[in-house]
């Protein structure tokens, strides 16, 4: 038996529908198949190189992130621990930024891994994003203290996510879920939702 | 829902942590020569104060990080945290810190 790679499926294709019914009071949209890296590295001298070789300085405080264009297009690098960084750029990237990023690497000690399959991604916007949010998410996100590029790991319904602020003004955020459990938030947000879609409607 | 301050992430609910015992434990220097006591003295006793006591704890819903905290066992106040490596913080006033 062949694996036919030639077809992939998000982990939330199935949801498409029902995630664009929660519009107005929520846009989420499922942004498939992004590449992700996982770069370990603590050495000051390697941050810097790879954050030149991608045009993106990594983020230089914990709970931030940073997102710029360079020579592989837009690409943010998020912020994961003291010595761990996220690195999401365009679908079937992996392989270039992977190099790059490698390259930029030497001579000091760390990783680059491709864990791309690891998470899907999903765009949050709307009137009652925040609000959404905050029905199962402890983090304070208000302007004032999550401004623009925020970036912090958390749980959002008991789920681990990576919740990162797009636009603080106009309240889009950036969830980065586990294939296995995408299709358990996407219901969550659908019942979330339900006291502002009768609002609005 | 209490919050435990991550010394990276900041406060954060007791939810997205992991306790993780009585900190600063050192390893044997020779573990050979230590005595069958004295090998289960390291491995399975630990202090049992009432009051501040020096434990680790890792934030493990949020950046993955293990650090020390001094919590006083009697009111779980989280009194002080600090990164691996650091020592314990001086507490001034307070009761003297069991670790
Ligand atoms: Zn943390």
């Amino acid at each position: 038996m062949t694996a036919d790679i030639g077809i992939r499926t998000s982990p939330l294709a199935a949801w498409t529908d029902r995630l664009a019914a929660l519009e107005p009071a929520l846009t989420a949209v499922e942004r498939p198949f992004l590449t992700q890296l996982t770069v370990r590295v603590s050495d000051p001298v390697a941050v810097a190189g790879m954050g030149g070789a991608l045009g993106v300085a990594f983020p230089a405080h914990p709970c931030t992130s940073t997102r710029g264009r360079g020579p592989f297009g837009d690409v943010e690098v998020l912020w994961l621990g003291p010595d761990e960084f996220l690195v999401v750029a365009a679908p079937d990237s992996s392989v270039p930024v992977e190099d790059a990023l490698r390259t930029a690497l030497r001579p000091a000690r760390g990783v680059v891994v491709d864990t791309s399959a690891q998470r899907t991604t999903v765009a949050l916007s709307g009137p009652h994003a925040r609000d959404v949010l905050a029905h199962g998410c402890a983090v304070d996100l208000h302007p004032s203290v999550a401004p623009t590029g925020t970036c912090v790991q958390t749980l959002l319904a008991r789920t681990g996510i990576i919740l990162r602020v797009a636009d603080a003004g106009s309240g889009a955020f950036t969830v980065l879920v586990r294939s296995s459990f995408a299709e358990y938030l996407a219901a969550w947000l659908s019942d979330a939702c339900v006291e502002y879609r009768a609002a609005l409607s | 829902m209490q919050l435990i301050p991550c010394p990276w992430c900041g406060p954060r609910e007791e939810t997205e942590f992991h306790y993780g015992g009585q900190a600063h434990v050192a390893y044997p220097e020779d573990p050979s020569a230590l005595t069958d006591q004295e090998w289960a003295q390291y491995v399975f006793f630990r202090d049992n104060p009432s009051g501040p006591f020096a434990e680790r704890w890792s934030h493990s819903a949020g950046c993955r990080r293990w650090f020390n905290a001094v919590r006083d066992t009697r009111t779980h106040d989280l009194l002080s945290v600090h990164r691996i490596g650091e020592p314990v913080p001086d507490l001034g006033e307070k009761d003297e810190v069991v670790s």
